[in-house]
C-alpha cells in the first residue's frame, strides 16, 4: 500500500494513495476522475494540462503529486463557483474562444492565473503569458480577446 | 436579392412518421451505407417535453457541425437552437453519411437535414389542424407550440401531438422556408459546445473512464513500415497488474493506470523487420522527382503548350516544393474499445464514424452491424482522424479480453510516428505571358507527390498541361488528406509562379489576375479584398511585404492579402496582417464561418513558416512540440475576414477554402519585402536566408 499524499484540491482536502514520482495530470485523470485536464505532450511543451499550484499555473504533465504536497491545486472543474462561471470561462464562452476544445482547459487556467496577478496586462504582456499554451485550430485571436476582456471584468480596466 | 435558395431541401416524397421511440430503442431507419435515408424520422425524433433530438453521422471536431445543424432544424421549426438535442456521429443512431470532412457538412449534409426538418415541420403543423379543428393557414408556430391565430387559448405543443401517437404521413417534397423568414440563418448563434469546453466537462475519448477500463500502450517500431518479429516481455510482466496482450504484429501491454502501461511498455524488447527507404528529408525531393519521373501522365491537358510556348513574350520557370506536414491534433489519436455480447463498441476520436465502424469490422472479420462506433468531442481532425487505426488497435485488444474496456491514447511521439502526413511534393512549372502581358500562352506544371486536385482556377490559359505520376507507393512514408488536400500545393506553385511572371513583366500581382481572371464571383472578390485591405498595388519587390494569393476548394473562392517583415539578418519573416474574402455562397452561421477562416490562417502560418516533419529512412525524427513548431501567441498577426454581402454560389463548407492560399499569399509578401522568392513550404529562416542570397541587388 502506498502512503497518502494529502492536497487541497479545489478548496477541498484530498489524500491520494500513488506514489510520490507519479505526475499529477494522471492522479487528476485517473484517480480523482477529473479529466478537464488534458493530455497534450506529456513534456510541458503544450500548457493543455496546465493546472494552477497555489498561484502559479503548472503543467501537470510535469508536476508530480509529491510537489504538490501540502499545496492547493486548482482545475478547470474548481473554477465555477455555485454554478457561476468564471470571468475567464465566461469570456472564452462569449467569444467563442476555441474550437476543438481540447487545448481550453489549459489555457483558461494559464490566463486566470496571469489575470490574478495583473487584471491590467497590455495585449503584449498577454501574448507573453500564453506562449507557452499551444492551440492546433487557430482560436489564439479570439482567445487574446477574452484574456483581455476577462482582465476588464476582473476590474482591470485599461 | 441575388442569392440562389442555398440548401434546397431533397427530403423524399413518401413519408412515413414514426412517432413514440422508447430511449435507447434500435434505430427506427436502418442505415443504408451510401446514401441518406428517405425518411426524416431518421434524423429528427420529438420527445414529450417538445425538445427536437437531430442525429446526424457527423462529429463535432471543433468546426462547428454540431451549432451550425442545430440552427437549420431550429430554423425550420421555430425553435431556440438551444433546445436541439445534437447526437452526432453514433453508428447505431445516426443515418449513414460520408466522414467529417472535405467541407461537405453545408454542401451535402446540411440540405438533407433542412429537407427533413421542413418536412416534420409540415407534418406537425397538419397534426395541430387536426387537433385544433383549424385550416394550417390559420395556424402559428413558435418554440414547440401551435397556436390558432385568431384564438391563442386554442393550442397544443410538439409534447402533446406526438406523445403515444402513431401515424402516417404522405406528404411529398416539402419546400423549407424562404430565406426572407428565416429568423436565425445569417446571425450569430452561441456555439453549442461552449458551456462544456470552458468548464472541462466535454468527454473525448480518452476522458472515458469506463469502470474496469484497461489502458493499453502498443509496442512501436523504430521505422515507418517494420514489423514486429520477436519480443521479451519478461521485465514487462514483472510489473505488478500488468497483462501483455498479442495479435500478430501487435503487442500491447495493459495496466490499469495508463502512466504504469507505458513504463512498463519501455520494459518490452522487441526485434522489428523490414526495409527502410534509402532517403531523408533533404533528398525527398529529388526521390519523388525520380520515382515519378517513368510514370509521369497528362492529367490536364488544354490548348497546345509548345505553340503557346513560341508566342510567349515573358517566360518564367520554378520549381514549388513542400515538406511533409503532420495535422498535430492537439487531442492525439484515442479510442476505447469493449468486446460484448458478440458486439464491439469503440468509442473514438474520430472523424469518420462509418468508416471506423466498417474498418473494425473487416479486421475482426464481423459484419459491420456487429461493430458500434460512438463519436466522441473530437480535439481537431484536419484530415487527421479519417482513418481508424486507432479504433482497430483498440478492438483487436477488446476481442481477446471481453467485457473489458480498452483505452489505447496514443502519445504525441506516437501521434507524430503514425500520422498520414500533408505530402511532401514538387511543382515544376514553365510559362509565359505575351507581349501584350494579358495572356497566358502557355502553362505547363510537371509534379510528383500530389495530383491536380484544384490546380486550375477561372484563369484565362491559352494552353495548360498538368502531369502527375500515377505510380503506386510513391511516397515512402505514409500520407494522407491534409484539410484541402492537392490544393494548397497546386495553390502554392500556381499562385507563385503568377506573382513571378507580374513581376517579370513588370506588372502588379492585381492588375495580372485582373486581365486573367474569367469567373466574376473571383473578380470581384478580389475587388473586395484589395479595398479591404486598403492596398495599392504597385510592381513588386516594393519593399512594403504586401502578397496576393487566389485559391479554391470547389465552389468556395478565396483570395488572401498577406503582409510581412523579414528579418533579412536572421531570415524571420515575422507576419503582420492577414486578409481573407471569401466566397462561400450564403453564409448560415457568420461568426463559425469567420472562425473558420481565423483558424486556417493561423494554421497555415505554421504551415508556411515552420512545420516540417524530419525524417531519416522510416525515421520520423520529429517527436514533440519543441522540433514540431507549430504556432504560437506571439506568430498571430493582425486577421481581417470579409465575406461578399451577395453571392450566386450555393451555401459550400468552408473548412478547407481558406487554407488554399495562404502560404502563397505570404511567399509572395516576402518577395515583394525583398525581391527573394521562396519556393520551399515552410520556409524556414535558414531557407528564406538561402534565397536571399540569389535576389537580385536592389
Amino acid at each position: 500500500m502506498e502512503p497518502t499524499v494529502s492536497f487541497v484540491l479545489n478548496g477541498k482536502p484530498v489524500s491520494v494513495a500513488s506514489p510520490r514520482d507519479r505526475m499529477l495530470v494522471w492522479v487528476l485523470r485517473d484517480e480523482l476522475g477529473l479529466t478537464g485536464t488534458k493530455v497534450g505532450c506529456e513534456a510541458g511543451l503544450c500548457g493543455a494540462c496546465t493546472v494552477i499550484v497555489d498561484s502559479e499555473a503548472v503543467p501537470s504533465c510535469s508536476t508530480t503529486l509529491g510537489d504538490v504536497a501540502g499545496k492547493a491545486v486548482l482545475t478547470i472543474e474548481g473554477l465555477a463557483l455555485d454554478g457561476k462561471l468564471n470571468p475567464v470561462q465566461e469570456a472564452f464562452r462569449e467569444h467563442h474562444a476555441f474550437q476543438c476544445g481540447y487545448c481550453t482547459s489549459g489555457m483558461i487556467m494559464a490566463a486566470w492565473a496571469f489575470l490574478k496577478k495583473k487584471p491590467k496586462a497590455t495585449r503584449s504582456e498577454i501574448v507573453e503569458a500564453m506562449e507557452g499554451n499551444l492551440c492546433r485550430c487557430g482560436a489564439h485571436v479570439r482567445i487574446l480577446d477574452a484574456v483581455e476582456s476577462a482582465g476588464q471584468a476582473m476590474g482591470g480596466a485599461r | 436579392m441575388r442569392r440562389r435558395d442555398f440548401l434546397q431541401g431533397v427530403a423524399a416524397g413518401a413519408v412515413t412518421f414514426l412517432f413514440t421511440i422508447p430511449a435507447g430503442s434500435a434505430p427506427i431507419v436502418p442505415t443504408r451505407p451510401g446514401a441518406y435515408p428517405e425518411d426524416f424520422n431518421a434524423f429528427l425524433k420529438i420527445s414529450a417535453d417538445g425538445r427536437v433530438g437531430c442525429f446526424v453521422g457527423k462529429v463535432e471536431l471543433g468546426q462547428g457541425a454540431m451549432t451550425v445543424l442545430a440552427m437549420l432544424v431550429a430554423e425550420e421549426l421555430e425553435l431556440d437552437p438551444a433546445k436541439v438535442d445534437m447526437v452526432l456521429g453514433d453508428t447505431d443512431l445516426c443515418p449513414w453519411d460520408l466522414p467529417t470532412g472535405g467541407s461537405l457538412t453545408m454542401w451535402h449534409t446540411a440540405p438533407v437535414l433542412r429537407g427533413a426538418a421542413a418536412e416534420a415541420r409540415a407534418v406537425l403543423l397538419g397534426m395541430a389542424s387536426n387537433s385544433l379543428n383549424a385550416p394550417v393557414a390559420d395556424l402559428a408556430l413558435k418554440d414547440g407550440a401551435i397556436w390558432v391565430k385568431t384564438a391563442p387559448a386554442r393550442r397544443t405543443t410538439f409534447g402533446e401531438l406526438v406523445k403515444g401517437r402513431k401515424l402516417e404521413r404522405h406528404l411529398g417534397k416539402v419546400k423549407p422556408k424562404p430565406l426572407s423568414d428565416c429568423t436565425l440563418i445569417g446571425r450569430r448563434v452561441p456555439r453549442k459546445d461552449a458551456l462544456a469546453k470552458v468548464t472541462g466537462a466535454a468527454k473525448y475519448a480518452g476522458d472515458l473512464r469506463l469502470p474496469g477500463t484497461l489502458h493499453a500502450c502498443i509496442l512501436r517500431p523504430p521505422a515507418q513500415g517494420q514489423t514486429l518479429v520477436a519480443a521479451d516481455t519478461s521485465a514487462a510482466e514483472r510489473v505488478p497488474g500488468v497483462r501483455i496482450v498479442r495479435d500478430g504484429s501487435l503487442l500491447a501491454v495493459l495496466h490499469p493506470q495508463p502512466d504504469t502501461a507505458r513504463k512498463a511498455l519501455a520494459l518490452v524488447k522487441g526485434t522489428f523487420e523490414g526495409p527502410e527507404p534509402d532517403v531523408d528529408d533533404a533528398r525527398i525531393y529529388q526521390y519523388l522527382v525520380d520515382k515519378a519521373a517513368p510514370g509521369q501522365r497528362v492529367m490536364i491537358s488544354r490548348g497546345d503548350v509548345a505553340a503557346g510556348e513560341k508566342r510567349a513574350a515573358t517566360v518564367v520557370e520554378g520549381e514549388y516544393r513542400n515538406a511533409y506536414e503532420s495535422h498535430a491534433t492537439l487531442e492525439p489519436h484515442a479510442s476505447v474499445a469493449k468486446w460484448e455480447g458478440g458486439r464491439m463498441t469503440v468509442w473514438s476520436s474520430t472523424q469518420s464514424p462509418f468508416v471506423f465502424r466498417d474498418s473494425v469490422a473487416e479486421a475482426l472479420k464481423l459484419p459491420p452491424d456487429k461493430v458500434h462506433i460512438i463519436a466522441q468531442f473530437v480535439g481537431g481532425g484536419f484530415g487527421g482522424k479519417l482513418v481508424g487505426l486507432d479504433a482497430v488497435e483498440a478492438a483487436r485488444i477488446a476481442r481477446q479480453v471481453p467485457g473489458v474496456p480498452i483505452q489505447v491514447a496514443w502519445n504525441r511521439e506516437e501521434d507524430f510516428f503514425l500520422d498520414g502526413y500533408r505530402p511532401a511534393a514538387v511543382v515544376k512549372i514553365r510559362s509565359g505571358l505575351d507581349a501584350g502581358r494579358g495572356a497566358i500562352t502557355f502553362w505547363d506544371s510537371t509534379v510528383a507527390g500530389v495530383s491536380q486536385g484544384e490546380a486550375e482556377l477561372a484563369y484565362d490559359m491559352q494552353s495548360n498541361r498538368y502531369q502527375a505520376p500515377a505510380v503506386p507507393n510513391l511516397h515512402p512514408l505514409k500520407v494522407g488528406a491534409w484539410r484541402a488536400p492537392n490544393a494548397h500545393t497546386n495553390a502554392f506553385a500556381r499562385e507563385s509562379q503568377l506573382d513571378a511572371l507580374a513581376a517579370k513583366a513588370g506588372l502588379d500581382p492585381v492588375t495580372l489576375r485582373r486581365r486573367l481572371i474569367t469567373d466574376g464571383r473571383l473578380l470581384s472578390l478580389l475587388d473586395l479584398a484589395v479595398e479591404t485591405f486598403g492596398w495599392e498595388p504597385a510592381p513588386g519587390p516594393t519593399g512594403r511585404g504586401i502578397g496576393l494569393a487566389c485559391g479554391a476548394w470547389r465552389q468556395g473562392l478565396v483570395v488572401a492579402i498577406a503582409q510581412v517583415s523579414v528579418d533579412k539578418a536572421t531570415g524571420k519573416v515575422k507576419t503582420e496582417r492577414v486578409l481573407e474574402a471569401v466566397d462561400v455562397g450564403l453564409v448560415v452561421n457568420p461568426d463559425g464561418a469567420r472562425q473558420q477562416v481565423e483558424g486556417a490562417i493561423t494554421q497555415c502560418i505554421g504551415q508556411a513558416l515552420s512545420e516540417e516533419i524530419r525524417f531519416k529512412g522510416g525515421r520520423i525524427l520529429d517527436k514533440n512540440f519543441d522540433t514540431y513548431l507549430l504556432p504560437r501567441f506571439s506568430a498571430i498577426p493582425r486577421i481581417q475576414v470579409v465575406f461578399p454581402e451577395t453571392s450566386t454560389a450555393v451555401t459550400q463548407g468552408i473548412g478547407e477554402p481558406p487554407v488554399v492560399p495562404v502560404a502563397a499569399a505570404l511567399a509572395n509578401a516576402v518577395f515583394d519585402a525583398t525581391g527573394a522568392r521562396v519556393t520551399h513550404v515552410p520556409f524556414t529562416p535558414e531557407r528564406v536566408l538561402e534565397a536571399l542570397k540569389h535576389a537580385p541587388a536592389r
